[in-house]
């Protein structure tokens, strides 16, 4: 029985563009992991869907006002960590899906080194039952 | 009859699309309608043709067919549809379709013609027409141009439906456009063109930097308009346009997916047969007079196009093309290139000087391009520190995947160097 898992990636807020800050070669080696990580998941038949997110600076918080209208915040500088991407993927069991993250988890990071970035495993939700239709 | 592969009857299809559409809509009158019948005569002849080979008129077979289905729909709901509809229903279907003889291929040129005008009706918005171009002038499906636009189909499927309701209410009639129709909406025309050419070229979602199904289905239907057109100038330089661009294709990424900007591409890579069909067909349209906008960027990509290595490009003539560009599109992204050709000919502290006139305009302010050229420029003027900061600003603000990574990449090589 194949589940869905949405691993996401989040990231230190202070981490954020840390990137921007790294050597060139790391940040080479970075983006070919990222790249091959995600040509190789669709190749076993386990990835959805996977996308990176646009940097914390350009985020807005929405809410509805009491007329119904979006009210917008800039950034929310409370936030400790930011959700920097996400892949959605179907594997055979839980213990897959953990693998995958740690896998990604590992990216190498400046001088190489893994990031072991946090990274929230949560299952996605499908339909109910049969028997409770 | 041959046997005939599916490639073969897919292109056959595609070709024939917007002519059968054109008939049917010049017998039935209503767009919705015929639409949904040559979709049903192209899906026909797809399971069939594989099976009992081509007829030997394939456009005849399948406008036939559209219009036997036509009829047997206006027939199924005779009491819902309108008067002058119930009429065409009892005219069997077989006098219907008397094809013209005479002068067929002329009635044929028309009629894809006006299905594209109708298409990229001004009163559609331009997503919708570029969706309801696709699929009635490109035969595309409607899941094959949801999926090049990353929408689901149900939404793909919506907005194609509402842009017929539209054409409809609009009461465009289905007819050859005046000259003067002619000249006011092939604009509109050009523009859908463009866009979809663009999202094919540099698609404007996903992971991936090329959509080579959109670009060259692009280029096909500007090839159809140019012999149509073959005397407008304009077609034949956004013809031209896309020919020099597309040209350049295999050199624009990496084996990582990862950009890589013209003066570092390996131009070996390039396609010498679509330069020189592009910089033929610019050559002699610019030849004729009555400059235009895609004129004057083909002539600018065949300026670069035709410089073996980067450094012998002719930048004092890229320079005054986008000089000419200014005066015919008042558009911030031209003033953003006349500004880098103005620094390769004149240097890059000139250029900065530009960008701070554009800056202090305050159009390009949603963009990251304006950070990302002066980071370049910079650069080029050995002001490292700065030149690296406006990198990552124009990293932080790209929301392409593959153009963050070309920005990063860039602002820790120079980064690198710096210490």
């Amino acid at each position: 029985m194949k589940m869905k898992y949405m691993l996401m990636m989040n990231s230190p807020r202070e981490g954020a563009g840390s990137i921007i800050h790294w050597p060139k070669e790391d940040v080479r080696a970075h983006i070919a992991f990222m790249v091959g990580f995600a040509k190789k998941l669709a190749g076993t038949g386990e990835l959805l869907t996977a996308e990176g997110l646009a940097f914390p600076d350009q985020a807005k918080r929405v809410r509805a006002g009491a007329d119904g209208k979006p009210i917008t915040d800039g950034v929310f500088p409370e936030s400790k960590e930011f959700l920097a991407g996400y892949w959605i993927v179907e594997v055979d069991s839980p213990e897959r899906a953990y693998a995958i993250a740690a896998e990604a988890s590992a990216a190498p990071g400046r001088g190489g080194a893994p990031l072991n970035m946090d990274i929230e495993v949560r299952q996605v939700m499908s339909g109910p039952p049969p028997d409770m239709m | 009859m041959t046997e005939p592969s599916d490639r073969r009857i897919e292109h056959l299809l595609r070709e024939h699309a917007p002519r059968v559409l054109g008939a049917v809509l010049r017998k039935f009158r209503d767009f919705g309608a015929s639409e949904d019948a040559v979709q049903e005569a192209l899906l026909a002849a797809a399971m069939q043709w594989p099976r009992d080979g081509v007829p030997e008129d394939p456009r005849a077979w399948l406008i036939q067919v559209a219009s036997r289905r036509l009829t047997d729909h206006v027939r199924a709901d005779a009491a819902r549809r309108h008067r002058e509809e119930l009429v065409v229903s009892l005219v069997p279907p077989e006098f219907q379709l008397v094809m013209p003889r005479e002068g067929d291929e002329l009635v044929g040129r028309d009629d894809a013609l006006v299905l594209l005008f109708m298409c990229c009706h001004p009163a559609l918005s331009t997503a919708t027409a570029v969706a309801l171009t696709l699929r009635a002038v490109g035969g595309l499906t409607t899941g094959e141009i949801a999926k090049a636009f990353l929408v689901p189909e149900s939404t793909m499927a919506q907005r194609i439906s509402r842009a017929k309701q539209s054409i409809k209410s609009s009461g465009v009639p289905f007819q050859k456009p005046t000259p003067e129709e002619t000249a006011q909406r092939l604009g509109a025309v050009l523009h859908v063109l463009y866009l979809i050419f663009n999202e094919g070229y540099t698609a404007s979602s996903g992971p991936e930097l090329h959509r080579t199904d959109l670009s060259g289905e692009a280029i096909r239907l500007t090839r159809m308009l140019h012999a149509l057109l073959p005397d407008d100038g304009e077609v034949a330089g956004l013809l031209a346009l896309m020919l020099l661009t597309d040209a350049r294709r295999a050199a624009r990424t990496g084996p990582e997916g990862e950009l890589i900007p013209l003066d570092m591409q390996d131009r070996s890579l390039w396609s010498a047969g679509m330069i020189e069909e592009g910089v033929a067909l610019i050559s002699a349209t610019l030849s004729k007079g009555s400059l235009g906008m895609y004129q004057v960027q083909a002539a600018i990509a065949a300026v670069h196009d035709e410089a073996a290595r980067a450094e012998d490009t002719d930048w004092p003539q890229i320079l005054a093309l986008y000089g000419v560009l200014m005066g015919l599109a008042d558009s911030p992204m031209v003033a953003l290139n006349h500004a880098i050709a103005t620094a390769m000919v004149h240097g890059p502290e000139v250029g900065l000087e530009l960008l701070e006139a554009l800056d202090a305009e305050g159009r390009l302010e949603e963009s990251h391009r304006l950070d990302a050229v002066r980071a370049h420029l910079l650069e080029r003027a050995g002001r490292n520190a700065e030149a690296v900061a406006h990198y990552r600003k124009a990293a932080e603000r790209t929301t392409s995947l593959p153009e963050r990574n070309y920005l990063l990449t860039q602002a820790a090589r120079l980064n690198d160097a710096r210490t």
